[in-house]
């Protein structure tokens, strides 16, 4: 586990250094920039995908998916952050309790 | 830059600073989560606060923890990481002619290169504005986002079985949040869905953590197929 941290710790400062330091040109080609654009997107949405709906190797229906539910309504009413996170959590609690 | 650098007055660089901690404040206020998501994830309190110092970019934070969560080999947590790392090098291609750091300075501020010292620093009027709200954010968000990991990390330890509490629904929550913003534009929303479904359609059939890398293909595809323009004479 400290491997993995601190090669990622590592990783994402010196893709900051890179940034600052590397001439622009080289990293502004349009395709780069439009991968990277994207690819938090995509990155974001399969672990909120994975995170909620797997467990280990198999694909589940849980109290995870009515929080993320939640999190959807909270969204729309643009509720905070803190409001997003852990009222999804609560909800997950809660129906844990009564189921 | 030739032309003469107006100093900011001493008004606009209080007001300056007081936004920067505003914004250390609500962003820090994120970092509660994530402590309590990292220990929910089997994270000790140590490597949750070394995560919060050293990589300090949330996003990729959260990733980290989240592929972790998932039962995935921390490894591919990390390139996970380093994929949504990538983000920054771009603020720094914008960052580096407005700010014109170099050597120690520059080692210095990369650290502090974030999506908020970022925003707060690129529609100053003069460099000096612009250095000290980089500065100035990338400090107070640093500082309070460690402290609140902390306090995270400390209660969520104390709480015992995070699925009592519904932690492990929190991180979906926490990732969903982040991506809200982006998914206002038709595209992102399409990349979204596709990578919800190449990541869905691996799980049963591949590692854990390895869902997600592959998703990672949908950006690539996409940008690469989005990228290209029909041109006079230009096949393919």
């Amino acid at each position: 586990m400290w491997t993995a941290i601190l090669l990622g710790c590592a990783g994402c400062y010196l893709l900051k250094l890179a940034g600052l330091s590397v001439p622009s040109r080289v990293l502004e080609r349009p395709v780069v920039a439009r991968i990277a654009d994207l690819m938090p997107v995509a990155l974001l949405s399969a672990l909120v995908g994975v995170q909620v709906l797997s467990a280990g190797q198999a694909l589940v229906l849980d109290a995870r998916a009515a929080g993320l539910g939640f999190a959807v309504v909270a969204l729309l009413l643009r509720a905070p952050f803190l409001v997003v996170v852990f009222g999804a959590a609560l909800t997950a609690a809660l129906l844990r309790l009564v189921v | 830059m030739s032309e003469e650098q107006v100093a900011p007055t001493a008004e606009s660089r209080r007001a300056i600073v007081r936004d920067s901690l505003a914004v250390g404040l609500a962003t820090g206020a994120y970092g509660v989560s994530f402590g309590a998501v990292s220990v929910a994830a089997g994270l000790s309190v140590l490597q949750t606060c070394a995560l919060s110092l050293l990589m300090f970019t949330g996003a990729s934070q959260f990733a980290l923890v989240g592929v972790v969560a998932a039962g995935g080999a921390p490894l591919s947590g990390t390139v996970t990481a380093l994929l949504l790392g990538t983000r920054n090098t771009l603020y720094g291609l914008r960052m580096a002619p407005l700010l014109q750091l170099n050597g120690v300075r520059r080692v210095a501020a990369a650290h502090l290169l974030i999506d908020e010292s970022t925003a707060m620093s690129v529609n100053r009027q003069t460099r000096s504005e612009a250095r000290l709200g980089f500065v100035a954010t990338g400090l107070s968000v640093l500082v309070l986002w460690n402290a609140a990991t902390l306090a995270g990390a400390v209660a969520g330890n104390a709480l015992g079985d995070p699925r009592r509490y519904g932690l492990d629904a929190a991180v979906g929550g926490a990732f969903l949040a982040l991506l809200w913003p982006r998914l206002q534009d038709r595209r992102n929303r399409v990349v979204g869905v596709l990578a919800v479904a190449v990541a869905l359609g691996m799980v049963p059939v591949t590692a854990a953590g390895v869902p997600v890398l592959a998703a990672a293909g949908v950006a690539l595809l996409a940008g690469v197929l989005l990228s290209r323009r029909p041109s006079p004479g230009g096949g393919g």
